[in-house]
């Protein structure tokens, strides 16, 4: 009976620098999953190697010999020590490895927990292991099972809601003044990692123009290119903000850059507009009190950590429900798992043939009352022996290895065929 | 007719649990029964009017009852249009709980006959009243826009979010729809005032004779005349346009009900006890 073993680190349990070692980029992926193909200790794998984590997930007879080599054959691969790294290494066995599994999917195990790309790579590294055909009948099963319950948890449960970084914060405020962010102009005021971040996520929800001022004109200018925006005098932002609907504003200046009067001043020419400053600054450069202003909503960097440490809270709550699916989804797998034994499936499918065989041996003699007694035993008798005759082979198969190894999967195919899976 | 007036009314009632359910739980199968009880609730209501209306021989608006009926009517139909043409769906959170509402009010009320029900024979008649009455309906809607408004900007503002914030939509949507319901209740009480006015003269002998309903719907009239203006000349719009539909609701209010119960019209015969 093959275990299911899963060999993995991630960024809990290694620092950067060892991560950056062990990564498997696509190509890498590709060659090692021919390698491991290609040793009969290791019967299935998938292997997934994200910037946060590698997982090797492995289907196989011989657990400790398994885990031994595939150490070996990363620390080989990879050209490391396997000191380096063998600290760093988590292993689970069986119904473990499973919930792991799950719970990496359903971004329970993230850095930010909940965030959405994880499922997506997962289901890149499966498809590697479908086209060179790493994965079989139990890694298949698991990992359907696997994507299907991280829908599940994403739909079911708020794990995926609200932003958890500052600028996507940004963006969701902007989106609950604005509705549509499409076409709206942004004004970049300074620069910032920060401050350039949210001007790039605001292109990619389809912002219109973007407006660059910056106290060196030439700065100014190079990050217009950038945005494919346009750069203006630091001295012309007043004038500049009748026309634009988000300021983002990120100086060192240490002392207010737009003043409540100019805003309200402003506001008359655009007509009320609404107008969103986002404040990622320290000190401020916008004054705090232009929030009072009709249609005015200034947003400063401790307002939207606020945000977002709430959002995270939001997740960890909702983890918990997730957890709860998972934990029903281990459940499940095993029941399946343990149908790949062999004597149960042998038992329902003798249980399956005889009911078969009981059911029309009962309706055929219904029929021909005018039989004696003994005629009616020998037809039982022969019905009986029939039976034992049709399963005496398959039996004999399933019981001596008869399919050279891969057990499960035979035991799989029975139960497909005679549709065991309904009764037991 | 008066069983599918009550399972009209007991409809809508389900469409208002569906609505508390969404507001709470924020599932969309409930948003998708509670809009599909609304229009099965409304279909029947419907039947009921013009069973109603086929009985009495006229527009169904001869005793409060049946004016309060129309009323929830016409409440139903200018959210469902505006439903399907802004796809607000937390809007039903307030248009069922008042549908629903007047729609009981309306059960409790006596059914007194028509004193004169000549009076109300006449195709000008009924273009006054429903135009009016689906006007008047718009107006509500959009005093119901700007309360979510106002909730969902003091959301932002003070920086709370909380309970309204994700389970409301974005200001822009709520201030445009607002808008939009302004622009469709002035049309049509536009409408309704000027047939009204007509029909004064066809049955009165004069357009204008100063009545306190006519002098209130006057002043209903202007008041929504300047908020739509300066709207478009001064931008009069998010915060203070929420607060003046709000205010102007209530106006609307005092015209149609205070008029009748507290000063002297001609009016009276519509919301007969």
């Amino acid at each position: 009976m093959r275990d299911i073993v899963l060999l993995g680190l991630n960024h809990k349990t290694a620092p950067v620098d060892v991560r950056e070692c062990i990564a498997f980029t696509a190509d890498e992926t590709d060659q090692a999953l021919v390698m491991l193909r290609d040793n009969p200790t290791i019967g299935e794998s998938v292997l997934f190697s994200t910037c946060n984590r590698i997982e090797l997930l492995m289907a196989v007879d011989e657990c400790e010999a398994a885990v031994t080599l595939a150490k070996q054959f990363i620390a080989e691969f990879k050209k490391v020590p396997l000191s380096q790294f063998e600290k760093s290494l988590y292993q689970y066995v069986g119904d473990e490895a499973v919930r792991h599994t799950l719970q990496v999917a359903a971004s329970l195990d993230s850095m930010v927990v909940g965030e959405p790309q994880i499922l997506g790579q997962m289901k890149e590294a499966y498809r590697k292991a479908t086209v060179e055909k790493t994965s079989g009948v139990i890694l298949n099963k698991l990992l359907h099972r696997t994507f299907f319950v991280a829908k599940k948890i994403r739909t079911e449960t708020g794990i995926g809601d609200h932003a958890v970084s500052i600028s996507y914060a940004a963006i969701e405020l902007g989106k609950k003044i604005f509705g549509d962010l499409e076409g709206k102009r942004v004004m970049l005021v300074g620069a910032g990692e920060m401050a350039e971040l949210a001007v790039e996520h605001l292109i990619r929800n389809r912002a219109g123009t973007i407006t660059v001022a910056n106290r060196t004109f030439s700065r100014g200018v190079e990050l217009a290119d950038r945005f494919r925006g346009k750069a203006v005098k630091f001295e012309e932002i007043i004038s500049c903000i009748k026309d634009v609907d988000i300021v983002i504003s990120s100086t060192g200046a240490t002392d207010y850059v737009l003043r409540k009067d100019q805003i309200k001043e402003a506001m008359k020419s655009r007509r009320n507009r609404s107008l969103f400053f986002i404040d990622i600054a320290v000190p401020r450069d916008i004054d705090p009190e232009i929030n009072r202003i009709n249609n005015a909503y200034v947003y400063d960097i401790d307002d939207l950590k606020g945000i977002v440490d709430e959002n995270i809270e939001d997740r960890n709550r909702e983890a918990v429900k997730a957890q709860r699916i998972i934990d029903e989804a281990v459940i499940g797998f095993r029941k399946w798992y343990d149908t790949l034994e062999v004597v149960p499936t042998i038992v329902s499918l003798r249980g399956k043939v005889e009911a078969i065989a009981r059911q029309e041996l009962d309706k055929t003699l219904g029929t021909m009352s005018h039989l004696s007694e003994a005629d009616k035993q020998a037809i039982e008798r022969m019905t009986g022996a029939l039976v034992n005759k049709i399963l005496h082979e398959p039996t004999d198969f399933l019981k001596k290895d008869g399919c050279r190894g891969n057990k499960s999967a035979a035991l799989d195919l029975t139960r497909k065929l005679f549709n065991l899976e309904n009764n037991h | 007719m008066e069983s599918v007036f009550i399972i009209a009314t007991i409809i809508y009632m389900f469409s208002c649990a569906c609505y508390f359910g969404y507001l709470f739980f924020q599932k969309s199968i409930l948003q998708r029964s509670a809009i599909g009880l609304m229009a099965a609730g409304f279909a029947l209501h419907t039947v009921s009017l013009v069973a109603c209306g086929i009985r009495a021989g006229n527009f169904p608006v001869n005793n409060l009852h049946e004016t309060l009926s129309v009323t929830g009517w016409a409440i139903a139909a200018v959210f469902l249009v505006f439903f399907f043409k802004y796809k607000l769906k937390i809007l039903g959170i307030y248009a069922a709980p008042l549908i629903t509402l007047v729609m009981i009010a309306a059960y409790q009320m006596p059914r007194p006959v028509a004193q004169n029900p000549q009076l109300l024979k006449s195709w000008w008649l009924a273009a006054h009243i429903v135009t009016i009455f689906l006007g008047n309906a718009a107006f509500t809607l959009a005093c119901g826009l700007g309360i979510l408004y106002l909730l969902q900007e003091n959301a932002i503002k003070k920086k709370t979010r909380g309970f309204f914030f994700s389970r409301l939509p974005s200001l822009d949507l709520l201030d445009t729809t607002g808008y939009a319901s302004i622009v469709v209740g002035f049309s049509l009480i536009t409408i309704g005032l000027i047939t009204g006015i007509v029909y004064a003269k066809a049955i009165w002998g004069r357009f204008w004779s100063w009545d306190p309903k006519e002098v209130w719907s006057a002043i209903t009239w202007l008041f929504y005349a300047a908020l739509l203006h300066e709207r478009l000349t001064v931008g009069w719009r998010g915060r203070r346009a929420a607060i003046m539909a709000i205010i102007g609701f209530g106006v609307l209010l005092f015209t149609f009900f205070g008029v009748n119960f507290l000063l002297q019209g001609h009016h009276g015969t519509f919301t007969a006890m």
